[in-house]
């Protein structure tokens, strides 16, 4: 009988409480081992030689003076890892970002790499690699690469989505259009239209943990990798294709992870640890630097985008229209469509309209980071609207509340909205204390709306239950920031055990059918519904031998509170039988008592957010402060409270250090030249203030505790939250992501002139 | 670059090590003495996850070699609880999940026993200045703070 | 030893921007001198003439010295901007000005205290200025062999103070994008009878902006003294665009931070605003 997900409302016992975590004494200790916090017996260290130059042909690489230093074990380059890929472009440009092969695309593109005894020995290893370059000219901007003159940097990509297909090769490897109605009917109709352009900068994901595996590949072909990853089943389904290894002689165990955020949903420098260890014969350790994470993992992608947004004097949106140019660095990528679909998704419109163009540059392959490619698109909409409101004379909150999506809506993106959110969070904005608290001088205040669509996904879960009574709960989506407890809680209210009962443990690749990445807030979603699965199985079983030892029929036995009880006075008058009884007798009734599930985890809800900020802006300088931040966040139903406040908490700081300081700066040359935390500005403790959050609980009706994904939303509305209060605090409309103090200054100064 | 033998003081126990002299601490706490716990977020400096004291003083072990703390006092993370005793600390950063990820938490630890041991009773603002120097990016800093304001309560009502 | 050694020598007080430098591969040294065991390197010395602040001392030493905060806050409050609370447990003074950057926190409050160093090499020693140190970036007038030993602080008349402001994005941990040090003395009315103002990071070297001290000087720190100050300060700058700011911006800026530092030195010096 296949699993009935939805939603049924219920007092719950333990969900929505807040016990400790089970990692947490590991990990305040220093015992918790992550990527590279472990060691293999006789294992070299690697490390990676990088381009210098965005755009080169590589016209020789000479390792023959590093083969002969004392130490070293293996040299690879791009002719040790033959391309296996068979037509998959996809896997092709994978392997090609792993290590360049005829040419490097950008700074920081791998074009050696080096096993050696210690890191002292491959340091110097490296020094004596020549490598001989032709540079060709390059291209760092989203929009210098659409030009007619700009270097074209892979000549077999045509744009896709254009009638009829050219005929010359470009950097615009995609184009597509949502949306419906008639948009130029719409802004005929409007009596207000704001237009702006809008650009953003390229951030990265800042985890504090750099990429760190341990490889080891034996002359049969077996491989084991230790490495810290979002998706052990997927780093393992990649790798072994990349090296031509079937999948099940790759058993990847995940380590605990420092964060990722999606940027270690990518396979970056594993497939040449495992290249180095088997060439070297040897376990091979390869620990990227921080400056190889900057310079050569998968950062987000830097935008421009026009936006162009009409209503009638009554506030009613008539037509919406964006053009979003967004790129996946050196490799053809879709980031540009996923602005284009939450862009307007948090409102109910007639006519809209949105393009996007996907665009190849000279920097890194682009990976997701948090709601990836919402956070740019939601400025420039969130922007607009403020300044519409503005033009309007309504209030900004009062002009989202009348055009806001709600149930039953079709969205800009394509689907119908079920029972959603984004009023109640603007509501809840409106009536928040936050709106009323009086403002200081040079301060200001504003807010902005947010949507993700939040993912499923392929999802193994193993319940057993132990000889004592108490239940494992093996999973195989990695935990990125507590996930275990609401996995525990989950399985213990459908079990109807004490959480103290339940442990949860991240199972490595062989223990457990494919499980998707950590990614599109699907962890506690989409393990949660697979645990419920799972724990129903299980459930089954505990009635199955419990109608075996009363010797009744198997449908005469229910489960209650955690106890089988004969269903109804017809079936005998047993006391209720305990797990830990029917677990003791289980060796007599059939042996080990598990529930299984795999299933694709449907109907992930979406979840939409609004945030309140107040600003404090120095006129003399364009210094700014956050003083005071507000997360309202749709969870459908918080597993475990506080860490869902500690999404929204961390979502918001990311969002706000991505709109006043954090980007990539590249030179005229372009090479990067802030790759570390000393000159890429992460927010530090003393920036900000603390982050107040609102749950709210509009349950998702696909998930059977009402659970929709909560850990991407909330950092999709602070770029435009906090250019709307850097707007009423000093007067001006930052169009230009970040909103560092040179450009603010700028502005106020250019302001003044008027 | 020739060896160096050095004798040390690490979290009270008497520590012997020969590393290279271009070795920093940090690479030899976790490459050389099996301690782990000290964490290398970027090697230079800029965040914090390998914080230890040295006679008191709350360093970056990525920018101290092995070389200098001959004769000196070391307290790591390893050493921060007593047996199976936590330190409030630890106890109050579980309790108020002031650890998502957990990766900058042994950092956090020591620089907010260092800040705790300097100043009892920081206000709000010192224990942010006094924490500038550890990067996360998991939890915006909110519960971390209030970690070790609820600490510092609890450490000198006690 | 420095002298002796045929390759690259360095000295290793805080270890600060050294262990960063070779971890970075920009230097390969075949010897590196610690100086911090050294007797007298880690002592901060008051003196009839003024204060001796040693070679090693760390900068976290430098405000946990009452007496030395109590004359000199501005030289105490930049040594606490350098870095995070774990660099300042190890960096010193002397390292930060021999690092030879021009955005370096320690160094414009000790050039606008008219600070000198005590040089010490094969051939002797020698006393100069702070501002004679640093060349140009990176780069310092010592001598192959040489070391500096000491800051000299000169005696504080009464009614002196000093104030060091820079501008940073963040609250810490960013190198200065500009920054202004000015040291003050007052006669007994509250009016400036001499003046000292120090610019980092808007030139290759620190910049001492005569035309801002005189600005000043024979001033209650008016609103048109200041606005003279902020433009001399604005008109000495030669600064560059870099990831960090831009010449339109540090120009600005400056003035600001400068006649903001003036404010807040002329206070702590007793003066009325």
């Amino acid at each position: 009988m296949p699993l009935d997900t939805s939603f049924v409302a219920r007092k719950f016992k333990q969900i929505g409480t807040r016990p400790l975590r089970p990692d947490g004494l590991d990990k305040v200790t220093g015992r918790a081992r992550y990527g590279a916090d472990y060691n293999a017996p006789g294992q070299l260290i690697a490390l990676v030689l990088r381009s210098p130059h965005p755009h080169a042909k590589i016209k020789k690489i000479d390792t023959s003076k590093a083969e002969k230093l004392p130490g070293v074990k293996a040299i690879i380059t791009s002719a040790d890892l033959p391309d296996l890929t068979n037509g998959d472009r996809g896997m092709r440009d994978m392997l090609e970002n792993c290590m360049a092969r005829k040419k490097v695309l950008y700074d920081g593109h791998a074009v050696a790499a080096v096993a050696a005894i210690d890191a002292t020995t491959a340091r110097k290893a490296l020094k004596l690699i020549k490598v001989d370059y032709e540079i060709l000219p390059h291209v760092t901007d989203v929009d210098e690469a659409l030009k007619p003159s700009a270097p074209v940097i892979h000549d077999d990509i045509f744009t896709d989505g254009v009638e009829p297909k050219p005929a010359k090769p470009s950097n615009n490897n995609k184009r597509a259009t949502f949306g419906h109605g008639d948009i130029e009917q719409g802004f005929k109709d409007a009596d207000f239209i704001v237009e702006r352009s809008f650009k953003t900068e390229q951030t990265h994901q800042g985890y504090i943990e750099p990429h760190a595996c341990v490889a080891n590949v034996n002359p049969d072909g077996q491989g084991e990798l230790w490495v810290c990853t979002q998706g052990h089943f997927v780093y393992r389904n990649q790798c072994a294709a990349l090296l031509g290894m079937d999948i099940s002689r790759l058993r990847v165990t995940a380590s605990e992870i420092g964060g990722g955020f999606g940027g270690k949903t990518h396979i970056w420098t594993e497939p040449l640890a495992l290249a180095l260890s088997r060439k070297a014969n040897k376990p091979v350790k390869l620990t990227m630097t921080r400056e190889d994470v900057f310079r050569a993992s998968g950062p987000t992608s830097s935008t421009s985008i026009d936006m162009k947004i009409g209503a009638k004097k009554d506030g009613t949106i008539t037509a919406a229209h964006g053009v979003l140019r967004y790129h996946g660095g050196a490799f053809p990528a879709t980031w540009a469509e996923f602005g284009a679909m939450t862009a307007f998704a948090c409102y109910d419109l007639k006519n809209v309209r949105s393009d996007s163009i996907e665009v190849i540059v000279n920097r890194p392959k682009t990976a997701a980071y948090r709601a990836p490619s919402a956070p740019m698109a939601a400025f420039a909409v969130e922007s607009a609207i403020d300044e519409l409101a503005h033009k309007i004379g309504m209030d900004a909150v009062d002009f989202r509340i009348k055009n806001a999506a709600k149930e039953g809506t079709k969205s800009s993106y394509g689907p119908v909205y079920g029972p959603i959110g984004i009023g109640a969070t603007l509501e809840a904005a409106k009536n928040h204390p936050h709106m009323k608290a009086p403002l200081g001088k040079n301060q200001g205040r504003g807010m902005a709306c947010g949507f993700w669509f939040n993912f499923g996904g392929q999802t193994c879960t193993d319940i057993n239950v132990t000889p004592d009574g108490s239940v494992t709960v093996a999973v195989g989506t990695i935990d990125v920031g507590g996930s275990r407890a609401s996995i525990g809680l989950m399985a213990a209210e459908e079990l109807g055990l004490p959480y103290e009962q339940v442990r949860v443990v991240i199972a490595d690749t062989s223990s457990l059918g494919h499980n998707d990445m950590t990614d599109g807030s699907r962890g506690t979603f989409s393990t949660g519904m697979a645990t419920v699965a799972a724990a129903r199985n299980c459930i089954k079983e505990l009635c199955k031998r419990a109608a075996k030892m009363w010797d009744i029929p198997e449908d005469a036995v229910e489960w209650v509170d955690g106890m089988a009880k004969p269903a109804g006075s017809n079936a005998g008058n047993f006391p209720p039988l305990s797990i830990k009884e029917i677990a003791a007798a289980a060796g007599n009734t059939g042996g080990p008592i598990a529930g299984h599930n795999e299933l694709v985890a449907d109907g992930a809800g979406v979840s939409f957010a609004t945030h309140i900020c107040d600003i404090e802006v120095d006129p003399e300088t364009g210094l700014s402060r956050v003083k005071r931040y507000t997360v309202i966040q749709d969870a459908g139903k918080a597993i475990h409270p506080t860490y869902v406040e500690g999404q929204y908490q961390g979502g918001a700081a990311q969002g706000i250090g991505w709109a006043l300081n954090e980007e990539y700066i590249y030179g005229k040359d372009g090479r990067l030249q802030n790759a570390g935390f000393l000159d890429y500005r992460i927010p530090v403790c003393s920036d900000l203030p603390f982050i107040d959050t609102m749950i709210l609980e509009i349950p998702n009706p696909n998930h059977p505790f009402g659970v929709r994904g909560v850990g991407e939303t909330s950092i999709v509305p602070p770029l435009a939250a906090v250019a709307n209060a850097m707007s009423n605090a000093a007067g001006v409309r930052m169009t230009h992501i970040p909103m560092s103090p040179p450009r603010v200054l700028k502005a106020i100064e250019a302001l003044k002139k008027h | 670059m020739s060896s160096v033998h050095v004798t040390t003081t690490i979290n009270g126990d008497a520590v012997d090590f020969v590393c290279n002299a271009d070795e920093p601490l940090l690479d030899v706490l976790r490459n050389r003495l099996g301690m782990t716990g000290s964490k290398e977020g970027c090697g230079t400096g800029d965040c914090g996850a390998c914080s230890v004291t040295i006679d008191g003083r709350l360093v970056c072990s990525c920018l101290v070699l092995g070389a200098e703390v001959g004769g000196s006092k070391i307290e790591t993370i390893e050493g921060m609880a007593k047996a199976d005793v936590l330190h409030p600390l630890q106890k109050n950063f579980i309790a108020h999940a002031a650890l998502q990820c957990g990766i900058c938490t042994p950092g956090f630890l020591v620089a907010a026993k260092a800040l705790l041991d300097n100043n009892p009773n920081p206000s709000e603002e010192e224990i942010r200045f006094g924490l500038a120097g550890n990067l996360c990016r998991c939890t915006g800093y909110d519960k971390i703070v209030r970690a070790v304001q609820a600490t510092a309560k609890e450490m000198r009502g006690a | 030893m420095l002298a002796k050694e045929k390759g690259l020598a360095f000295v290793l007080a805080g270890g600060t921007d050294l262990l960063v430098k070779m971890k970075a591969g920009m230097i390969e040294p075949d010897l590196v001198v610690d100086i911090k065991k050294i007797k007298g390197m880690a002592d901060i010395k008051k003196s009839a003439t003024g204060f001796r602040i040693g070679a090693a001392v760390p900068g976290v030493a430098l405000s946990e010295n009452a007496a030395l905060s109590k004359a000199w806050p501005g030289i105490v409050e930049g040594a606490n901007l350098i870095g995070s609370k774990q660099v300042q447990g190890r960096c010193t003074m002397i390292g930060n000005l021999c690092n030879g950057s021009p955005a370096a926190d320690g160094v414009p409050a000790l050039i606008a205290a008219r600070a000198k160093v005590v040089v010490s090499g094969p051939k002797g020693k020698r006393t100069i200025a702070v501002e004679q140190v640093p060349v140009s970036p990176g780069r310092t007038c010592l001598k192959k062999g040489e070391i500096i030993e000491a800051i000299l602080l000169p005696k504080r008349p009464p009614r002196s103070s000093d104030a060091y402001l820079r501008f940073i994005p963040r609250t810490e941990m960013d190198i200065a994008v500009v920054s202004a040090a000015v040291n003050l003395v007052l006669d007994p009315k509250g009016v400036v009878n001499d003046a000292r103002v120090a610019l980092g990071a808007v030139a290759p070297t620190i910049l001492v902006v005569a035309d801002a001290a005189k600005a000043l000087i024979g001033s209650k720190l008016d609103a048109a003294a200041l606005e003279k100050l902020a433009a001399a300060c604005s008109a000495a700058c030669r600064p560059i665009d870099d990831k960090r700011g831009t010449i339109e911006f540090r120009t600005k800026v400056a003035g600001v931070l400068a006649r903001r530092a003036a404010e807040i030195a002329y206070r702590r010096a007793g003066g009325k605003l």
